[in-house]
């Protein structure tokens, strides 16, 4: 017999934790660490304060631990960020798919999971309770000592503790334990902290390993990019499951102010000109017209500067006897047929001023209509791109900031492109290059991947910035292998185009690697400029220094011939020869 | 036919030598001291720039001239190592001492000068001499390779410990050799009436025993293959000074041919030199008319031999009908003879018989 049965989110990614990044010990330690660093970041950027991390990952059954590497360790991470209000506690850790992220604004961690699945995949290796203590800077702090009821979705609270906060302290502390393997994923945690550390010039990231040693990443700067603002969905962007939430909970009457009131970047034209293509609008049957309804119709093109220009006089004795003999429907279509030189979209927002026009009550939507709908806003071409206020891109003096901090190049490069958008989503895309100071000589080029100034690590080779810098001929830009050269690529969105949950790599979508390529070929032009410049010194160097081996002894050899005692002067021409080299510089 | 520039004395040379390095430095000096990039200017060795000059009867260097400048990046080694070697050359003459092109080269780098490789090193002597008109004889630069001269001359020595001492050239029965002290040597006293060149050391051999210098009152010049530029210049010398007649054997096939030639009007590697050059030389043999004439055992001519001819029949130097008639012979019979093919007719025979005759054909 089948039996059915129904699992909480909870228990999907309890049994699912791979496609969260919890593959093995070492990539568990790794994607926990960085869970809660990105909480902690996101929780100070939300208030516009400079972040300060400190994280300790220590052993607990020490032998193995050492040994090995795998073991039993805990993990304490604290941050001044906003902290959570007592009554969220227990829901945000310990309740998978609870988050304050679910709004489209830019921001590290979006799906709300990356916190309670760090905790969640702490207690089933330990089965140990997790410690939360947090204040958003009131009178008290909070602690909570609890477990996820996996099952049921549910946080368990054993323990539960108020203090009073004498130094109003905001912010937020997660302790628990986890099994894992530190010694394997050493290296890409202080990966991960040092690019962390590069996109994020403005925090202070305190990190103490197992071993007690302590690794500082200290702020460059306090400024902090500008906050994102929330924005409504863009029509390009949206599913047929959407709509259907924004119907549960719109107030709008119709369609019309449905349309405005719940999109990005949709006015009243644009949403009389969506909806007439979608064929979504009615306009008034000429049949029933009143004799007040004409002069409204007069009245309101009369009082538009901007219809009476595109309109002309109107007459109301000769618009009713046009009515009357018109063989057309409705207003719409008479309208058009007596104005045949003026833009349907006109048309539209005259009668709609002067109330000819009807849409439906978005609630009385059938389905196959919703269908429609979304179908329609995907084909519409003319829905204005979104805007980018929704993102924060880090900005071209912190990027180069935190490049400086934690490379210090010889050279960089930094461009910030234009927003530009794909399905519906906006996205800004920063690139910069930087040659020689700590980066390694090596063949090939130290890739920086980020996303929503995340650092991506893994599956390099799949990423497109990594493709788009593979497809580029480098000698063009003086590059060749060998030389210490870093390329960065960061990709702000509302929604990254990640190909998996574990949000490692980016994919493939054309626009997005259109402005990757630009991004790269901007900067990389300026490192070419550099290097030019550079071989154009050396050169000079080199000239100055032929110069300065021979004149002298021509000097000598010939004052030895010539039977003198005293050897001419040559500083004057060696002098000519390094002039000579500014002017080329 | 008289040089137009009479050749002074051994010493006389080395003193204009010294002076016009003198003079070079100066001119270097003088610039650098106007606060200007030195610079010389000489004629251009391209071979654009070689011509053959039936007046002078030798290659000469045209119009064209090259500005070398230390002002040039490409330049200012060249030029650097150029007045190196002449502060050398100066070093040398004025302490009468000789030096071989490997010494230069070897020498440079004790002035932190060093050459590439020896090419570089003669290339820039090379340019010295052009420069300057002076072969690197005159500076005391003497080749490797060494020939030999037999005969009743009586020569004075100008080098130093032998001042003054004298040396007749028939004291040693292998002859003398023809190196830096024999070519700075003063002209005593002869009693020759002739100079004969012979390219085979075998054969000068075979005429000292066979007191060809006595019988026909001739010294004997070894060019032992090519001949030297020291022993052209001092069979020129020879021509000028002591108004001797020069008559040359080599083999009887191209390369012997260019021998003799080489002597009569040079080469045009020295085009930018001159009296390395003895125009009035006559080459006396082995001709291709006597490999049939005189029934001589001889070889066939091979691919390269008849390829050579070719390239001579173009050569400027050979417009003389004797060159023309006796090309043409050679590729007639395609045939070629060494100088000791008339040992067939015993030993003597080459002297008793051949050399007389050839003498009294030269003669007229």
């Amino acid at each position: 017999m089948v039996t059915f049965q129904e699992i909480s989110p909870a228990d999907f990614f309890y049994r699912n934790r791979d496609i969260a990044g919890f593959t093995n010990p070492s990539r568990a330690i790794f994607a926990s660490v960085r869970e809660l660093v990105e909480n902690s970041l996101d929780s100070a950027d939300q208030m516009n304060i400079p972040p300060e991390v400190y994280v300790r990952l220590s052993t607990e059954n020490s032998d193995t631990a050492a040994e090995s590497g795998n073991g039993v360790y805990r993990l304490k991470i604290m941050d001044n960020g906003s902290g959570i209000s007592a009554r969220h506690i227990p829901s945000a850790f310990g309740q998978v798919l609870f988050g304050s992220k679910y709004t489209l604004k830019q921001a590290r961690g979006t799906f709300g999971l990356g916190g309670t699945m760090a905790i969640l995949y702490g207690q089933i290796t330990t089965h140990k309770p997790v410690l939360i203590k947090s204040s958003t800077g009131t009178s008290k702090i909070y602690e909570y000592k609890m477990m996820i009821d996996i099952q049921r979705n549910r946080p368990l609270i054993l323990d539960r503790k108020t203090r009073r906060n004498k130094e109003q302290w905001r912010g937020t502390i997660v302790e628990y334990s986890l099994e894992g393997d530190y010694l394997r994923a050493m290296s890409k945690i202080l990966e991960y902290l040092k690019q962390t550390a590069l996109v994020t010039p403005y925090a202070d990231i305190r990190f103490v390993d197992p071993k007690g040693r302590l690794y500082l990443f200290n702020r460059a700067t306090k400024k902090m990019p500008p906050p994102p603002t929330e924005t409504l969905a863009h029509p390009y962007g949206v599913d047929v499951e959407t709509i259907q939430r924004l119907i549960r909970v719109t107030d709008c009457r119709n369609l019309l102010d449905f349309m405005r009131k719940h999109f990005h970047r949709v006015g009243q034209g644009t949403s009389l000109s969506f909806l007439d293509f979608a064929g979504f609008i009615k306009t008034a049957n000429l049949q029933g017209l009143k004799p007040e309804d004409v002069t409204r119709l007069v009245e309101t093109i009369k009082k538009f500067k901007k219809f009476k220009k595109l309109f002309g006089e109107v007459s109301e004795e000769n618009l009713k006897i046009s009515l009357k003999k018109t063989k057309y429907q409705n207003m719409l279509n008479f309208m058009k047929a007596s104005f045949p030189n003026v833009d349907r979209t006109f048309i539209l927002r005259l009668l709609s001023a002067a109330g000819f026009v009807r849409t439906k009550n978005p609630k009385k939507l059938r389905p196959d209509e919703i269908v429609r709908l979304v179908r329609m806003m995907k084909k519409f071409p003319d829905f204005l791109p979104p805007d980018a206020s929704c993102l924060s891109p880090l900005g071209e003096d912190l990027l180069r900031a935190g490049i400086l901090k934690e490379l210090k190049p010889e050279f960089i490069a930094v461009s910030q492109r234009k927003p530009s958008t794909y399905a519906g989503h906006p996205f800004i895309v920063e690139t910069a290059i930087a040659y020689g100071g700590d980066i390694p000589k090596k063949d090939d080029f130290v890739f920086y991947r980020f996303a929503n100034r995340i650092p991506l690590l893994y599956d390099e080779a799949s990423d497109v910035s990594v493709r788009v810098i593979r497809s580029i001929n480098w000698r063009r830009y003086k590059v060749i292998s060998g030389m210490p050269v870093a390329i960065l690529v960061h990709v702000c969105s509302t929604k990254v185009p990640y190909k998996t949950v574990g949000k490692e790599f980016i994919a493939d979508r054309p626009e997005v690697k259109s402005e990757i390529l630009n991004g790269i070929r901007e900067v990389a032009r300026r490192l070419q400029t550099f290097l030019t410049k550079r071989e154009h010194r050396a050169k000079e160097r080199r000239r100055l220094s032929v110069f300065s081996k021979y004149l002298p002894k021509i000097a000598r050899f010939s004052t030895d011939l010539a039977g003198k005692t005293e050897e001419p002067d040559i500083e004057s021409l060696l002098r000519s020869v390094s002039k000579f080299e500014e002017q080329g510089a | 036919m008289k040089s137009k520039e009479p050749e002074s004395s051994a010493k006389k040379k080395s003193e204009k030598v010294l002076k016009d390095l003198r003079g070079f430095g100066s001119t270097l000096y003088g610039q650098m001291e106007k606060g200007k990039f030195p610079w010389v200017e000489m004629p251009s060795r391209s071979t654009e720039n070689i011509f053959y000059s039936p007046d002078v009867r030798q290659y000469i260097l045209g119009e064209k001239s090259v500005k070398r400048s230390a002002r040039n990046i490409r330049h200012i080694k060249p030029f650097t190592q150029m007045v190196w070697a002449g502060f050398f050359a100066s070093e040398l003459v004025k302490n009468r001492k000789t030096s071989t092109l490997r010494d230069v080269y070897y020498s440079a780098q004790a002035y932190e000068m060093s050459f590439k490789d020896q090419p570089e090193s003669n290339n820039i002597i090379t340019d010295l001499e052009t420069a300057t008109g002076f072969a690197r004889e005159d500076f005391n630069v003497f080749p490797e390779e060494r020939s030999a001269i037999f005969g009743d001359l009586t020569i004075e020595y100008t080098v130093p410990g032998y001042e003054g001492k004298q040396l007749n050239l028939t004291s040693h029965p292998d002859g003398v050799m023809i190196g830096p002290s024999l070519v700075s040597s003063e002209f005593a006293k002869t009693g020759c009436d002739k100079v004969i060149a012979i390219e085979k050391g075998g054969l000068f051999t075979r005429f000292i025993e066979e007191r060809v210098h006595e019988k026909f009152n001739a010294l004997l010049v070894l060019t032992a293959g090519q001949a030297p530029r020291a022993t052209r210049h001092f069979i020129n010398r020879l021509n000028r000074e002591l108004e001797l007649p020069v008559f040359i054997f080599t083999d009887g096939d191209p390369w012997g041919m260019h021998i003799a030639m080489v002597i009569i009007s040079g080469s045009a590697n020295a085009a930018h030199l001159r009296g390395l050059t003895t125009p009035d030389a006559k080459w006396s043999g082995v001709y291709a008319t006597d490999v049939v004439d005189y029934k001589l055992p001889s070889d066939p001519l091979t691919a390269v031999d008849i390829k050579r001819l070719h390239e001579l029949e173009k050569d400027p130097r050979y417009t003389g009908d004797l060159w023309k008639r006796e090309i043409k012979t050679f590729l007639k019979i395609k045939k070629k003879a060494e100088q000791e093919a008339f040992s067939r007719y015993g030993l003597t025979y080459i002297v008793d018989k051949y050399l007389p005759a050839k003498l009294e054909e030269m003669g007229d």
